[in-house]
Parts: C-alpha cells; sequence; structure tokens
C-alpha cells in the first residue's frame, strides 16, 4: 500500500462495492475478478450488461471479464507504466485532463508532465505492444466519462515496480480529478479476507495499529501508556522476506509463523524451504499440518474461523463480524488467546479476555481511525473506516471533495523498468501466476472442503494455440516448465486466453506449484514479490 | 414502485413465485394477481406500477380461487416428496399449496414429467421434476451473477431449463457460483452437501463473513447442533446482496476435516510428539527468552495471518512489541 499511501496519504480502496453497480467507466488493470473476486465481478459485470457502463481491461490475458470490455488492452506483461504514462502523454497533450482538479487538489504535475512527455504513444505501444491508437482511444474514451473508477490487483503490485505501478494508477487518477467522487477512485482488491485488518492492526513492521509510525515518540509513549510497558522499540523492522533470508543467514534465530504457508505461497520454494530448515527455533500455529509445519519446533494448534468471535476488514474498509458456529476441534484455541498466554509467560497480564474486549478496549480506543467502531455497532453491515466517533456512520469513499488524506495529492512521476528477469534464448516464455477460482492460495482450504479437487485436480501451465502448435503438445498432455530455480512438470491448458510467449499458472497445488519457478525478486519499497513475471523454457514430455 | 413494492412497504402481504426483488420484474406465475378497481381482469402486481389513487384488493375470493388454480395446476405435474425433499419448510410451492387448501387430486390425469435427477457436478443438484419455470434461477444468472449460462429450452408442456445443448455444467461455462440454487423457491436445485443433514426448521442461522477472499461477503450459516450444514448469502447486506462464489457458499467443510490440528506438538528428532498447551507454551517462552537474553530483541521475528480475525493479528504485533521489544512482525500481503 505504500504507492497510495504515497500519492494520497492512505493506503486503502477510496471508494466502496456499492458504488460498481453505477459506476460509469471501469479501468480495470492487472484483475482476474471473476476469478479472484468473484462477487465483486458480479458487479462489475451488472453495470456493464443492465446499465451500460463502459470498460476499458488493461490485462495480458483475454481471460472472462475481457467479453466485457470495450477496449482490451492486452499489454506486454510488465509494461504497465510505459502504457500508463502513454495513456496520461495523450490526455496531457489533447488537453482532455481536468484542470480544475489538478490545479487545486494536487500538487507536482509539472513533474508528471515533464515524464509523461517522453512516452508519445508510439513510444508506449512499442513498450507495451498495445497499439498506439488503442492507447488513443483508451485515453479519450477516460476523459469522455464523469468518473472513471480504477480496480486493480496484485496483477500490478506483484512485480519488481510494484509500487511505482500504483503511483502510476494513482497519478492517472489525480489528472482525471477521479479522486474523492461517487463511481471513482482507486481500488486495489484485496486477495485475502484479512489483508485490510492485519494492515490496520499494525502487522507491520514500520506502524502500530492505526498506522501510527514506530519511529514517531509521541506514538510510541502512547502505546507504552495504553500497554503499560517502558521503552518500545523505535526502529522499523523487517519486512518478511528479510526475516526469511536472516533465518538462513543466523541472524534470526526465532521466527514465528501464523497461520501462513510460506513455503508453498513464496516466490522460490527451494529457497524458502531452506530458510525455514536454517532457523534455529520456530514457532507454527495454523488450523492444518502445512508444508511449512514441517519445519517446526513447536507448533500451536489454533481455531478456526467460524470457531471463535471476531472481526474480519473487507477491502472496501468495511470491518464485519464473523461469528461462532461450532466449537474448535481437541484443545485447539483461539489465536488470541496463545499470544496472551506467552505475554503471561513474560510476566504481563493482558487484560482483555475475549476478541469484544481487545477490539473494543484497545483496538479501537489506539486507532484513531477506528475509534467510533464498537462491537455493538456492527450488528449488520459493519461499518467503514475512518470512523472517528461512536455517532459516525462510517466512510463510503474517501478523499472528498479532493480533500486528500495527505493534504494535497501527488503525482510523483515514474519510469517504466522491465521485469527483473526478462526472456531469452534459454529461457524464452514469460511466466505469470495468479489463482483459480475454485481454489483459493496453497489449498490448505479448499483442497480440505468436498468437491474442489473434483472440479479442479491439479495444476495446469496454461499456453497459447500458437505455442502449442509450435511445441507440439495438445491440451492435457504434460510439459516440463524450467526456470533458473526449478522445474515442474504438469499438463498443458491450451487456451486463447494467453497471447503467445506467456506462460500462465497458478500456486494451488505443491505439485507442480508455480513457485517453485517464481521469481524471489522484491520491489525494493514493499519487498512484495515478482510473482507475475520471470523466464521460463516450456518443453514437451 | 409497483403494486407488489407498494404493498410490502406497507406490511400488505401478497403471494409470490417468479418474483425475486433482485431481478427485474418478470409476471410469469401469475400468483400475484391482485383486482384493481376498474380493471377488467386481476392484474399481476409485480409488473403493474402503482398510481395514486388506485385501489387494490389483495385478497377477494376470486383472487384466492385464482391463486388456488395456479397452485393446483403446478401440483399436477409435481412429485409427491415433501417427506423426503430437501426444501420441505422453506418451500415456497408447499408454504402456498397449505395457505391455499390446494390438493393434487383436482387434476389426476394430467400429464407427467420423469426427468433423471442431474448430479453432474460436486455441489448441487439439479431435479427438474420439481421445477415450476419461474425462471429464477435463469434469470439469476444473467442478471445478477452476469454469466447466461443455462435458459429454458424446448417449448410448451416440454420447456424446462437447461444449459447451452444440454451438456452437463461442468462442460458449461457455469462457475457453480450457486446464487441460482439460492433463488430457487422450490426444491429443483438443491445443495448436495446439505442432503440429509437436517430439515430447513431445524437450523440455527448465524450471520457472519465469508472467510476466502477480500471482498467480505455476508453469509447465513445454517447451523445444526453446533455443525455447519449449509451456507447461503445475506440478502441486501453490503457489499454482496445474497450473492457468493462457489468458494463463499460451498467451502465451509475444511473446518471439519480430520487433518485439523487438535493439540500442540513439539518436535522430537524427525518427529512431533503430542504435548500439553502448558508445556508447549512454556517450552517457547523459555526459548525466545534465551534467543533474545543472547542475540537480542531483533533475533526474534513473526508473520502473522492476513485471513484470521483482526483481533490475533492486534495480538501478536503486541506480544512482539511490547513483550519481545522488537518490531520485526509483518505479515504476507503487504501490497
Ligand atoms: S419442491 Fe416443495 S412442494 Fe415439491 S416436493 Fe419439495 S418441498 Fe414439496
Ligand atoms: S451456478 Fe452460477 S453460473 Fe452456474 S448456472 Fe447457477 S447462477 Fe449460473
Ligand atoms: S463469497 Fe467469494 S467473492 Fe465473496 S468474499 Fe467469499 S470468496 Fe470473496
Amino acid at each position: 500500500m505504500a504507492g497510495l499511501a504515497t500519492s494520497f496519504g492512505s493506503g486503502a480502496m477510496t471508494n466502496s462495492f456499492n458504488e460498481f453497480s453505477s459506476a460509469k467507466l471501469f479501468l480495470i488493470i492487472g484483475s482476474n475478478m471473476t476469478e479472484a473476486h468473484p462477487v465483486a465481478a458480479t458487479l462489475v459485470k451488472n453495470a456493464v450488461v443492465n446499465r451500460g457502463a463502459r470498460m476499458i481491461l488493461i490485462d495480458p490475458r483475454a481471460h472472462r471479464l475481457a467479453e466485457f470490455a470495450d477496449i482490451h488492452c492486452r499489454l506486454n506483461v510488465g509494461s504497465d507504466i510505459a502504457l500508463l504514462n502513454g495513456i496520461m502523454h495523450v490526455l496531457i497533450a489533447e488537453n482532455l485532463y481536468d484542470k480544475d482538479y489538478v490545479e487545486n487538489f494536487t500538487e507536482n504535475f509539472e513533474a508528471l508532465k515533464a515524464k509523461a512527455a517522453e512516452y508519445p504513444p508510439e513510444r508506449a505501444s512499442a513498450i507495451s505492444g498495445v497499439s498506439a491508437d488503442t492507447i488513443r482511444a483508451a485515453a479519450r474514451m477516460l476523459a469522455s466519462a464523469n468518473a472513471a473508477m480504477v480496480i486493480y490487483t496484485l496483477g500490478i503490485t506483484e512485480h519488481v515496480c510494484g509500487t511505482h505501478n500504483v503511483m502510476s494508477v494513482a497519478n492517472l487518477q489525480m489528472l482525471l480529478g477521479n479522486v474523492g467522487l461517487k463511481g471513482g477512485g482507486v481500488n486495489p482488491l484485496r486477495g485475502q479476507n484479512n489483508v485490510q485488518g492485519a494492515c490496520d492492526m499494525g502487522a507491520l513492521p514500520n506502524v502500530f495499529p492505526g498506522y501510527q509510525r514506530v519511529e514517531d515518540a509521541a506514538v510510541r509513549a502512547k502505546f507504552e501508556k495504553a500497554w503499560d510497558v517502558k521503552e518500545l522499540p523505535g526502529k522499523e523492522g523487517l519486512k518478511s522476506p528479510a526475516m526469511l533470508e536472516l533465518a538462513k543467514s543466523g541472524n534470526v534465530k526465532a521466527l514465528w509463523i501464523f497461520g501462513e504457508n510460506l513455503a508453498n505461497s513464496e516466490p522460490d520454494i527451494s529457497h524458502v524451504e531452506r530458510c525455514l530448515e536454517s532457523c534455529e527455533f520456530l514457532v507454527c500455529q495454523d488450523i492444518f499440518p502445512t508444508e511449512t509445519t514441517r519445519f517446526a519446533d513447536v507448533i500451536f494448534p489454533a481455531a478456526a474461523w467460524s470457531e471463535n468471535e471476531g472481526t474480519f476488514t473487507s477491502s472496501e474498509r468495511r470491518v464485519n463480524m464473523t461469528r461462532a458456529a461450532s466449537k474448535a476441534p481437541g484443545a485447539a484455541m483461539p489465536n488470541w488467546w496463545i499470544f496472551k498466554q506467552i505475554a503471561k509467560r513474560f510476566g504481563q497480564e493482558w487484560k482483555p479476555d475475549s476478541a469484544q474486549e481487545i477490539w473494543d478496549n484497545e483496538v479501537s480506543a489506539l486507532a484513531p481511525a477506528l475509534a467510533g467502531i464498537k462491537y455493538h455497532r456492527l450488528t449488520n453491515d459493519g461499518i467503514q473506516w475512518p470512523c472517528p466517533s461512536i455517532d459516525h456512520p462510517g466512510t463510503g469513499f474517501l478523499h472528498k471533495d479532493g480533500k486528500f488524506t495527505r493534504g494535497k495529492g501527488l503525482f510523483t512521476p515514474v519510469d517504466w523498468v522491465p521485469p527483473a528477469e526478462i526472456p531469452d534464448e534459454e529461457y524464452p516464455f514469460v511466466l505469470s501466476t495468479g489463482r483459480r477460482l475454485t481454489h483459493y492460495h496453497t489449498r490448505t482450504q479448499t483442497g480440505r472442503c468436498q468437491g474442489f479437487d473434483d472440479v479442479l485436480g491439479e495444476e495446469s501451465a496454461d499456453i497459447s494455440p500458437e505455442d502449442a502448435e509450435r511445441l507440439g503438445v495438445s491440451g492435457g498432455e504434460k510439459v516440463r516448465v524450467c526456470s533458473r530455480r526449478g522445474s515442474v512438470e504438469v499438463k498443458a491448458k491450451v487456451t486463447k486466453e494467453v497471447p503467445p510467449g506467456l506462460v500462465w499458472m497458478a500456486f494451488h497445488f505443491r505439485e507442480g506449484c508455480a513457485n517453485w519457478l517464481t521469481n524471489a525478486a522484491f520491489d525494493s519499497i514493499t519487498q512484495t514479490a515478482e510473482y507475475k513475471a520471470c523466464a521460463v523454457s516450456v518443453e514437451k514430455i | 414502485m409497483t403494486i407488489l413494492d407498494v404493498a410490502r412497504k406497507n406490511g400488505v402481504r401478497i403471494p409470490t413465485l417468479c418474483h425475486e426483488s433482485a431481478l427485474e420484474p418478470y409476471g410469469a406465475c401469475r400468483i400475484c394477481v391482485v383486482e384493481v378497481e376498474g380493471a377488467r381482469a386481476p392484474v399481476a402486481s409485480c409488473c403493474v406500477p402503482a398510481a395514486q389513487g388506485m385501489a387494490v384488493r389483495t385478497e377477494t375470493p376470486r383472487i384466492q380461487r385464482a391463486r388456488r388454480a395456479i397452485i393446483e395446476l403446478l401440483l399436477s405435474d409435481h412429485p409427491e416428496d415433501c417427506l423426503s425433499c430437501e426444501k420441505a419448510g422453506a418451500c415456497s410451492l408447499q408454504e402456498y399449496a397449505y395457505e391455499f387448501g390446494a390438493r393434487k387430486s383436482r387434476y389426476p390425469s394430467a400429464e407427467k414429467h420423469n426427468y433423471a435427477a442431474l448430479d453432474d457436478n460436486p455441489f448441487y443438484v439439479r431435479d427438474y421434476n420439481k421445477c415450476i419455470l419461474c425462471g429464477r434461477c435463469v434469470r439469476t444468472c444473467a442478471e445478477v451473477q452476469g454469466d447466461c449460462v443455462i435458459d429454458f429450452a424446448h417449448r410448451g408442456y416440454d420447456t424446462a431449463v437447461s444449459t447451452p445443448i444440454n451438456r452437463g455444467l461442468i462442460e458449461s461455462q457455469c462457475v457453480l457460483c450457486g446464487n441460482c440454487v439460492q433463488s430457487c423457491p422450490v426444491g429443483a436445485l438443491t445443495e448436495k452437501k446439505s442432503i440429509r443433514m437436517g430439515r430447513s426448521w431445524e437450523m440455527e442461522k448465524v450471520r457472519t463473513t465469508c472467510p476466502y477472499c477480500g471482498v467480505g461477503c455476508q453469509q447465513w450459516l445454517h447451523v445444526k447442533d453446533g455443525k455447519i450444514v449449509k451456507v447461503t448469502g445475506v440478502k441486501n447486506a453490503e457489499p454482496n446482496r445474497g450473492r457468493l462464489c462457489v468458494k463463499g457458499r460451498f467451502g465451509y467443510d475444511f473446518i471439519y476435516s480430520e487433518e485439523r490440528l487438535k493439540t500442540p506438538l513439539i518436535r522430537e528428532g524427525d518427529a512431533f510428539r503430542e504435548a500439553t498447551w502448558d508445556e508447549a507454551l512454556d517450552l517457547t517462552a523459555d526459548k525466545i527468552k534465551e534467543i533474545i537474553k543472547k542475540h537480542g530483541p531483533d533475533a526474534v521475528a513473526g508473520v502473522s495471518c492476513a485471513r484470521s480475525i483482526n483481533e490475533d493479528s492486534y495480538n501478536m504485533q503486541k506480544l512482539f512489541r511490547s513483550v519481545f521489544k522488537t518490531n520485526n512482525i509483518d505479515h504476507c500481503a503487504r501490497v
């Protein structure tokens, strides 16, 4: 979220799902919504089919949403910035941008203008593979709408230039005056149910709950008082890739992994496993044994969804209740309880003894944007933060009337850079990865639900008919996909969804998992891995 | 606003079968007929706009007769299966048959369909013998799900809901969201995992939030004896308005897997042994104390979970910051 935080001052979805159905124009970039966020996709499809909204889709793959698009920019993997700069070039050159908005509510426009000038449509086209005419058409369509809503997902963030991609999208929306109004905004859809919440709660190395920075002495004093402790650490901590790296080198001695299956979900599986193996003391806390818990020294059994009460915060900043329906099996306990017991063994008695007490007495008391959210208010549709006081209804869209959280919206011009690893003679294909509809993540959940493996029982490598013909493979035949880090053998799925030169895979199955291949190259700002691009070879077995 | 909308807003009950508030008015089942003063024949209240000064009667003997006749016609080609039907107790046809005193025996010699139940996917069964051709599934797929996978095929008496060329759902574009199942007012479409798991009136309904993606869909958990036996979308709730996807609707039974971790485990050589909470917690605390003492707090690091509740992440970061004294706390999806 660093990108949006820099541009706007707040790193969350600016608008709400219920605005999807009334939006006039969508710009959807790097988001395979129909599979990864299916219900949100239905709202978009309804707007297009039932109410005549238009759609510009920016995605290398012609996935299902492409059927609904007016313009589909099938760009080369990792060329988003060039394309967006090209679109902004047209908007500025043809005087189609929102001058009043830019003047009144933003800063640093001249720098953006200079940068965009370097990307005439012809140059943007040469990099992105999208024709100059299409780039012009997209720009004009964007300018023609009262408001356009940008939706993006991991397709633009899981790149070495992920943060810059996000800033570029933010630049475009500010240029169009599309931030701070209904049916507009910049809307990242979160892949997991509580990514937003984990960020809000301060499960981040640089902020306390509510995005209050650890370097700030006043903030630390506030938490020291609330938690009745002394000398909270003021130095930013490690991000997860660095934790793994340092576990391997021996600087991190104890690693505590809560509910994540890093051994399948992180790029370059062999490397991650070496890191986990070399860690002196590994604590895992989970609901199932996973590929990761194999390396643990201690495993804590946790209560799962529907086994205890609590809150999730969805992509649209909505704090929702989750309630208990069944009992946790055996001795499994709520996760918050486990942490509390450890604190006790260090001599700290934490008072809250239920999720409600934790939220009402600590979380909402400490995070200003959540101050008005209390359990007794969460009976129906939850509440969207910011909600600063108990009588506040919550906030549907951010930065209203061009009043950005940071003051003025900041244009941050960025340059296109190629992915860290690009195809060459030995590895001539680009591998890009993502999720498929019927499974979720590393299948620790869906793999244990009846029926899901029947619908999709194994990984496949999606390749274009053209490449299939050249390689002499037909659908269902096995291929070997190799990268510099590993190789997998999977069935080929021949589909027009992918363009020639691209291989597309998911990471749901251990066998044939794309992460044996993916590149552990990271965005320098967020340390997000480049899951969306690496170089591979494909051969028929 | 239609007559039906106005009636419902004012607490006047009008029965409906093909109507659903999330869908465009359809006017096919005619069970919602009412008498409008000045109109010659009864009108379908779901389709006729209400007008100022309109006088409407919803329960005249004539209307009641018409409604009973509609239900009896439907029953004439309907299996007598309420005893073991999954929908019993939540079925609109059953409810109205009872309400209007409609009996199957009125048309004893009517022709009857005998379709084979279609069990072509892991999540729901289609028994078109029970279908009343209200079109709610067809319209839900098109208007709500936005996919147009199913439609009416054939004509007249042979009309039936079908996939393209009547191939199975798996071969069609169906995404198995089950939104059509939720909209079916009778037992033609039913969830497979719920079969013989409990009657509708035995279920407690618990509202919760989907554990999968970040959309945050609102769900009803249908719970019997402490076990979830079915999940449906919460109508009129933000953000999903009753909709769910395949994961949200059918992906709940992982919690009952035999493979769940049920007790703390401690490594012993290459294997794990079961331990008590006290043992495992003591060991962990001691080991971390020792590491902090020897190598300082920054030798400890933790990754929190982006799927579990806020309160869990909060307590974890609090543990790392206030107890271990390190900011080495992160989660996996920083983007
Ligand atoms: S669909 Fe309704 S009326 Fe028909 S058998 Fe089932 S419960 Fe009875
Ligand atoms: S399950 Fe969903 S996609 Fe399939 S027919 Fe029903 S509504 Fe359509
Ligand atoms: S039902 Fe589907 S779209 Fe809705 S939150 Fe769950 S996974 Fe996401």
